[in-house]
């Protein structure tokens, strides 16, 4: 039976349709552990400005999967190796530099490329991933077993315990570095830390979306979001909401018109930021002047 | 090793883009901006998709996708926040375009043909006809020079945009040539020695400079040095060990540059002081 | 948007202009409007014999703190010459001190006479984030000042320094307007650190303006009415004014009797 059949069915037999698959299930439960998790840190990244960080460690899955290609270890255990490695070059480094002065950008662009070409080196030595490449680079619905759909929701609760733990000092050390380390926080340990979770947290959500895509959907909600309110609470509940909504719709789509996810959830992503964003500055221009409490500038 | 014409090839290739790309990053070290450059690398590869599609020159439709999205990036503001949000928003999304382009045109998305992706993103140095490495140098030439003309208006527009307006530099003119001249320069290095390659050497050799110096033109011709002796130096060990790919070498030893930078750094022992007065 | 309205005051060359007033109350939209960056809603605005914007490279200005990274990072001497050069296509070249050609070795030598003017001689080889407040303004009023403008605008050079270096701001501004001959109008938001060095000064409050030499202006009936709060004026045993009672933000919205529009 192919994809496709389900269009002529009534409304809601068309949304439940793609769910008589295994595999449209396995999608959906890994979509939707990735999308809470990405639309948790990423909206916690769009406010540390780690946007280009974040764009960084999501490409770190191409040395990460030539390397356990290389290694011949599961790819996914690359994957984490990879981003965690890259977290630590860039945990101390972009926190050194937003002490002195600010070149993270040249730190974090390096780091992408020295990484980038640790996967190139790993590739050649191999001989050939080529064919593997592209289901790496823009991820593919269809190869999401059970276990893994199991694994991504563990992992996304054990790392939204840990991030609610230090969520608070977190926050603070977000918005305002010299204060928490006035309080006595560890600010280095907490800026590195939350980049090792970004990390993770990429590899994990790369394994749906691709290497590629991720990016769209760790930070297309955060930034919707960010137009909407720039309160802690609704804020990451928009952004997990929104993350839902793209990443689900983008699965009915993907599934009746065979394209691949990422290109609607970053779709959706972008027509939703774009939208906001004008209704953002109409609202501004009619109420200029006002700030937003805790806008971190 | 220079009796082959594919090093020799390589080499003025290479050195041209390491001299573009050197004093070009040093700029946007400065205005950290490597993240636009690391977009502009990405929408490359759905250019050359585009153009494929349509069949005309992949160049052509890599230019067209690179300016398009530096002209897009120039609108946005400058916030820094917003401002990278907008453009990993951007991107994002024509990366997503790039996806479909490709399931489209494999005929499903499990189809094959990710080729002209991998070829933009890794490129080959090694692989230049004599045509191909004189248009490579001749661009990276002009951009060059482009750079060293606008770099002294660029330089006050950059650590002081208001300050040049009132000396009547043409801030926004400016910032946008500096975008297009990027936009080339990415766009043609992406089509033969690939976008990585010149990430890493916009990125790493800059960023050495900007940790050896803070002076401004010395600062640009450090980083022009070390991206050369990069090039150099990585072209030469990719010809001695054959299961390391030219544009790999390079960048590993920009970046082992870029540490070396940070150990020696004359800068950084100073810089852990925060300013004195209440102004940060 | 209305921030102020029925303002005329003319200023005339070679005078320090004090531009007061509290926060909020319009005075960065007047510098910006001088400079020809936003345009007005109504109303003529002439700087030296042209409209704004016409004379732009013959105004040296010195914009209220804002530390652009790369700002901070440069080395002070760096960013005079940029003051002095910056809109100037291409590179220095690099070739040795003798082989100058007369344009650089002018360039260097007027560099020279700024920094020497506001004595930073021993702060320009450092970067400007490793400066004091008072020391990154001296630099700062250098790069201002290295094209030899004819109308220095400065925009609270004095905001977050010390007593100490508030004083020798002011005393080094009134020193350039005398030696230099330069014009220039000052914002600051408080009047008492530059009471004893000024020609002039204009309170920008409440949406008008009150303008004049600081002994007329600055009594207390006139900041109160200005104000819409009570001032009292004093006068100290040296002889000098002290203003007592300006509050930072007071309500914009006191009462004003102009109708047009700026």
């Amino acid at each position: 039976m192919s994809p496709g059949q389900g269009l002529g069915s009534a409304g809601p037999q068309v949304i439940l349709d793609p769910f008589q698959f295994a595999f449209m299930i396995h999608a959906l439960e890994a979509a939707t552990a990735v999308s809470i998790l990405a639309g948790v840190v990423g909206w916690l990244t769009v406010l540390r400005r780690e946007i280009f960080a974040g764009h960084t460690l999501s490409v770190m899955a191409f040395p990460g999967a030539a390397g356990a290609t290389l290694a011949g270890v599961p790819v996914a255990w690359g994957y984490l190796a990879a981003c965690t490695a890259a977290a630590l070059v860039l945990g101390p480094g972009t926190h050194a530099a937003r002490r002195g002065f600010r070149d993270q950008t040249a730190l974090v662009g390096t780091v992408q490329a020295v990484g980038l070409s640790l996967g190139l080196v790993a590739l050649s030595v191999n001989g050939s991933v080529q064919q593997d490449l592209e289901p790496l680079l823009f991820g593919s619905i269809v190869g999401i077993s059970a276990g893994r759909a199991l694994s991504l929701a563990v992992l996304t609760v054990v790392l939204l315990a840990l991030l609610a733990t230090v969520g608070r000092p977190l926050l603070l050390t977000s918005v305002d570095p010299a204060l928490a380390r006035s309080r006595g926080l560890p600010v280095g340990l907490l800026s590195g830390g939350f980049l090792v979770i970004l990390g993770v947290a990429v590899a994990a959500a790369s394994q749906v979306t691709g290497a590629l895509l991720v990016f769209a959907l760790l930070i297309m909600p955060a930034g919707c979001a960010r137009q909407l309110t720039s309160r802690p609470g609704p804020g990451l509940g928009l952004s997990v909401g929104l993350g839902l909504t793209f990443s689900w719709v983008g699965l009915e789509l993907a599934y009746y018109t065979d394209y691949p996810l990422g290109f609607y959830v970053s779709s959706l992503g972008l027509s939703s930021y774009v939208t906001l964003r004008l209704l953002a500055r109409r609202r501004g221009a009619r109420a200029s002047g006002a700030t937003a409490p805790g806008e971190a500038r | 090793m220079l009796d082959h014409e594919f090093i020799r090839h390589a080499l003025l290739a290479g050195s041209l883009v390491a001299v573009g790309s050197g004093l070009a990053g040093w700029f946007v070290v400065l205005r950290a901006q490597v993240f636009a450059v690391d977009a502009l690398s990405h929408v490359a590869f759905p250019g050359a998709l585009v153009a494929a599609a349509a069949g005309i020159d992949l160049r052509i439709g890599v230019l067209a996708a690179s300016l398009g999205v530096a002209l897009v990036m120039a609108r946005l503001g400058s916030t820094s926040a917003e401002r990278d949000l907008a453009i990993g928003a951007t991107f994002a999304w024509v990366l997503g375009v790039g996806a479909l382009l490709l399931a489209v045109l494999a005929g499903g998305p499990a189809g094959g043909g990710s080729t002209v992706g991998v070829r933009a993103l890794f490129g080959s140095i090694f692989g230049l006809s004599t045509a191909q490495a004189g248009l490579v140098a001749g661009v990276s030439l002009g951009c060059a020079i482009a750079i060293v003309v606008m770099a002294r208006p660029l330089l006050l527009a950059s650590v002081n945009p208001v300050v040049a307006r009132v000396r009547g530099v043409r801030v926004a003119a400016l910032e946008l040539g500096f975008l297009a001249v990027l936009a080339v320069e990415v766009a043609q290095a992406s089509q033969a020695v690939g976008a990585l390659l010149l990430l890493g050497l916009v990125a790493a050799p800059a960023g050495a400079a900007h940790r050896l110096t803070r002076r401004p033109f010395a600062g640009m011709a450090i980083a022009a040095a070390a991206a050369l002796l990069s090039v150099w130096v990585g072209v030469g060990l990719s010809y001695r060990i054959a299961e390391l790919p030219p544009s790999a070498a390079v960048v590993l030893v920009a970046g082992a540059l870029y540490a070396l930078a940070h150990l020696v750094s004359p800068i950084r022992s100073r810089w852990g002081r925060r300013p004195a007065a209440p102004w940060t | 948007m209305i921030v102020w309205s029925g303002v005329d005051l003319s200023i005339a060359r070679g005078e320090f202009v004090a531009l007061l007033g509290p926060n909020g109350a319009g005075k960065t939209t007047l510098v910006q409007a001088m400079l020809g960056e936003i345009p007005l809603q109504r109303g003529t605005l002439e700087v030296l014999g042209r409209a704004p914007g016409g004379s732009r490279g013959n105004i040296g200005y010195l914009p209220q703190r804002h530390d652009s990274d790369g700002h901070a990072r440069l080395r002070g001497i760096d960013l005079v010459r940029l003051g002095l050069e910056g809109a100037r296509w291409g590179v220095p070249l690099p070739v040795p001190r003798r082989l100058w050609g007369d344009r650089r070795r002018a360039a260097e030598a007027r560099v020279a006479e700024v920094i020497e003017l506001v004595g930073a001689g021993d702060l320009v080889a450092r970067p400007l984030s490793e400066l004091s407040g008072g020391e990154r303004q001296r630099v700062l009023i250098a790069q201002a000042l290295a094209p030899e403008p004819s109308l220095l605008v400065l925009d609270e050079p004095l905001d977050s320094l010390d007593l100490p270096s508030q004083a020798l701001i002011a005393a080094l501004v009134q020193r350039i307007c005398r030696e230099a001959g330069v014009t220039v109008v000052l914002v600051a938001h408080d009047v008492n650190p530059l009471l004893g060095y000024l020609d002039r000064v204009v309170y920008l409050a409440g949406g008008s303006a009150l303008s004049g030499r600081p002994e007329q202006v600055i009594t207390g009936p006139d900041l109160s009415r200005l104000y819409g709060v009570p001032i009292e004026v004093l006068r100290a045993s040296d002889g000098r004014l002290v203003v007592v009672g300006a509050p930072d933000a007071p309500s914009v919205h006191s009462p004003r009797h102009g109708h047009a529009h700026p």
